[in-house]
């Protein structure tokens, strides 16, 4: 145990040397505390109409200007910060829990079970995610929980097969084996052993995987496969923006900046982290 | 080599018939009735019972993959319930479209991705390098879609020469390939950057430098040429995200692709559609992916050793 804090208190002091990892660290708690308390942000109501209000350029009223339905923009973003947070870090949880459950599997029971999961491994990570999510989200319908369903259920398989190669060079390992000649059940062994030892490789994948499925969710919503409208979501802001570029050019600037810092700070932070807990695994 | 091409063809096969059955799985729990929805609300439960018999929709699930499975093989994909056309016809003609805007985008992301990842190799730790890799950083957090609003709001409104919307003529697709290759031109940046670093800082190197060959040879002949190889592998890994890229890419620049196709279809409910195109991408991705790997094995005969870990 007094090892692994060792690790993690090495691998704080390499991140904390990282000033820009820092930064994005301080951004995304920003943009969380943000999605928490979006009413305390802004006082106006994201999908309240207002058509005397339609269209407006930014000022001091409505910072960022209206919309074509006369909603405060500002306010739509914030609360399109909660859709895309909570279906980046929900989503992901999703897919960490069946990926580690498979990896693990096919990497510690081997054989026919590697076999298969190994093949539906594969499976996963040659289709296009977007097209199949495009395809469950057509069946499935709009809304948020099939937003996370979809996206979860679709990116596992880079996390299996992380976690399967890590488990490969853990099982060998001689703690393992006095473990079991003491008797320990596998899923101790997977619970126990092998699990606080994926840790940094979970922790790694979640990061870099909030941002692709950020990206993700702006796509399906802006293809009008995401989130019910009126709820505001960056991607539908953008699409319901398009028919304005002529006139109104602001109104699909700000959605699509709060996808660049939001999507570039997961992304700075995930690099920061492979570096200080994982080295190796840096392309 | 032979077992390993036979090995790698033989689980491209598997691949694509998992696919068929997870594709087949998952759009044939969808509620609604396709044949009531051809028909309209006028429709009697007869008429629809008959046409559903003559869908073959009245016969068990799996009794229906299979005769899905044969039609595929030979090349049926069905015809469109709405555009009465077989849909092989209309993927065709979609996809001469998508797959030139996704040649134009990975033409353009390999050749700006090659040179700014070398530079800023070349440059570790400089100004320019960090330039580079800012740069390369928001390519990949910023939304194909966005960039491609981005350009038409601010480049095919001020100069008249690139159209706002459509592709009749070549220079319709510069715009979209830009925006569509942007996000890969980032990536290759980054991937060529780690590799040249890597490869410049192995021990041929080293020598080449001690032999006092010149530094833009070492660079382009030398190291280059060893640093390509992980490139060769995305290559496979983006065709994929490449052409589901494109179909957003199209839905901004009002481009007739496969992208127009599905989400068309997929708004109509229909089905036929949906199932050949995703049928249709997911296999030409395999069959890239196969490509992709068997280059690579011709490239680096130390693959096959390396295949164990695959297994």
């Amino acid at each position: 145990m007094n090892k692994n804090e060792g690790y993690y208190v090495q691998s704080l002091k390499i991140l904390k040397r990282n000033k820009l990892a820092l930064v994005c660290i301080f951004i995304i708690f920003f943009l969380i505390i943000i999605s928490i308390f979006a009413p305390v942000f802004t006082s106006y109501d994201p999908d309240k109409q207002n058509l005397s209000e339609r269209l407006l350029s930014p000022g001091s009223e409505h910072i960022f200007g209206t919309d074509e339905f006369g909603r405060d923009i500002f306010t739509r973003c914030v609360y399109g910060c909660r859709i895309s947070l909570s279906v980046g870090i929900i989503s992901q949880m999703i897919a960490t829990i069946i990926g580690y459950a498979l990896g693990v599997s096919a990497g510690y029971f081997g054989k026919k079970t590697d076999g298969i999961i190994s093949f539906f491994i594969q499976v996963f990570s040659s289709v296009p995610f977007l097209l199949f999510a495009m395809a469950l989200m057509f069946v499935l319908g709009h809304g948020i929980i099939n937003l996370y369903i979809s996206l979860g259920v679709l990116s596992w398989a880079g996390t299996a097969k992380l976690i399967r190669a890590k488990v490969l060079q853990l099982k060998n390992q001689e703690y393992i084996f006095s473990s079991r000649l003491d008797g320990a059940s596998d899923l101790h062994i997977i619970l126990k052993h092998l699990l606080p030892n994926c840790i940094p490789t979970l922790i790694i994948t979640i990061t870099l995987g909030i941002p692709s499925a950020i990206l993700s969710e702006a796509s399906l919503s802006f293809l009008g496969l995401g989130v019910q409208s009126p709820t505001a979501s960056w991607g539908s802001m953008i699409a319901s923006s398009q028919t304005y570029i002529r006139t109104n050019t602001y109104y699909s600037l700000f959605p699509g900046i709060c996808i660049i810092i939001t999507v570039m700070a997961f992304h700075i932070i995930g690099d920061g982290l492979r570096d200080a807990l994982d080295p190796k695994m840096r392309l | 080599m032979r077992k390993y091409l036979l090995k790698r063809i033989g689980l491209a096969i598997g691949i694509v018939f998992a696919i068929s059955l997870i594709t087949f799985i998952i759009l044939n729990i969808i509620p609604g009735d396709p044949a009531a929805l051809m028909l309209g609300d006028m429709a009697s439960p007869e008429t629809i019972a008959k046409l559903r018999e003559q869908m073959g929709l009245d016969r068990p699930l799996p009794e229906q993959y299979i005769a899905w499975i044969f039609r595929l093989i030979t090349g049926d994909l069905g015809n469109s319930y709405f555009q009465k056309k077989p849909v092989l016809e209309l993927i065709g003609y979609a996809l001469y479209y998508t797959s030139r805007l996704a040649i134009c985008a990975y033409a353009i992301a390999l050749i700006i991705g090659i040179t700014s990842g070398v530079i800023a190799a070349v440059f570790q730790g400089k100004a320019v390098d960090r330039i580079l890799m800012t740069i390369a950083i928001m390519g990949i957090s910023a939304p194909a879609f966005w960039v491609a609003i981005l350009l038409q709001i601010y480049i095919a409104l001020n100069f008249d020469i690139f159209p706002v919307s459509g592709a009749n003529e070549p220079i319709g697709f510069v715009l979209p390939s830009i925006a569509l290759g942007s996000r890969y031109a980032a990536s290759i940046a980054r991937i060529t950057r780690t590799s040249m670093i890597e490869t410049m800082n192995q021990d041929f190197i080293k020598t080449a430098r001690a032999k006092g060959l010149k530094n833009y040879r070492i660079i382009l002949v030398h190291a280059l040429r060893n640093a390509l190889l992980p490139i060769v592998t995305v290559i496979g890994s983006d065709i994929g995200s490449l052409l589901a890229g494109a179909m957003l890419t199209e839905s901004v620049f009002n481009i007739p692709g496969i992208g127009k196709l599905l989400i068309d279809a997929i708004n109509k409910r229909d089905l036929p559609i949906v199932q050949g195109t995703v049928m249709y991408i997911a296999t030409v991705c395999v069959l890239i992916y196969l490509i992709v790997d068997i280059l690579y094995a011709v490239i680096d005969p130390r693959i096959k050793l390396g295949e164990g870990s695959s297994e």
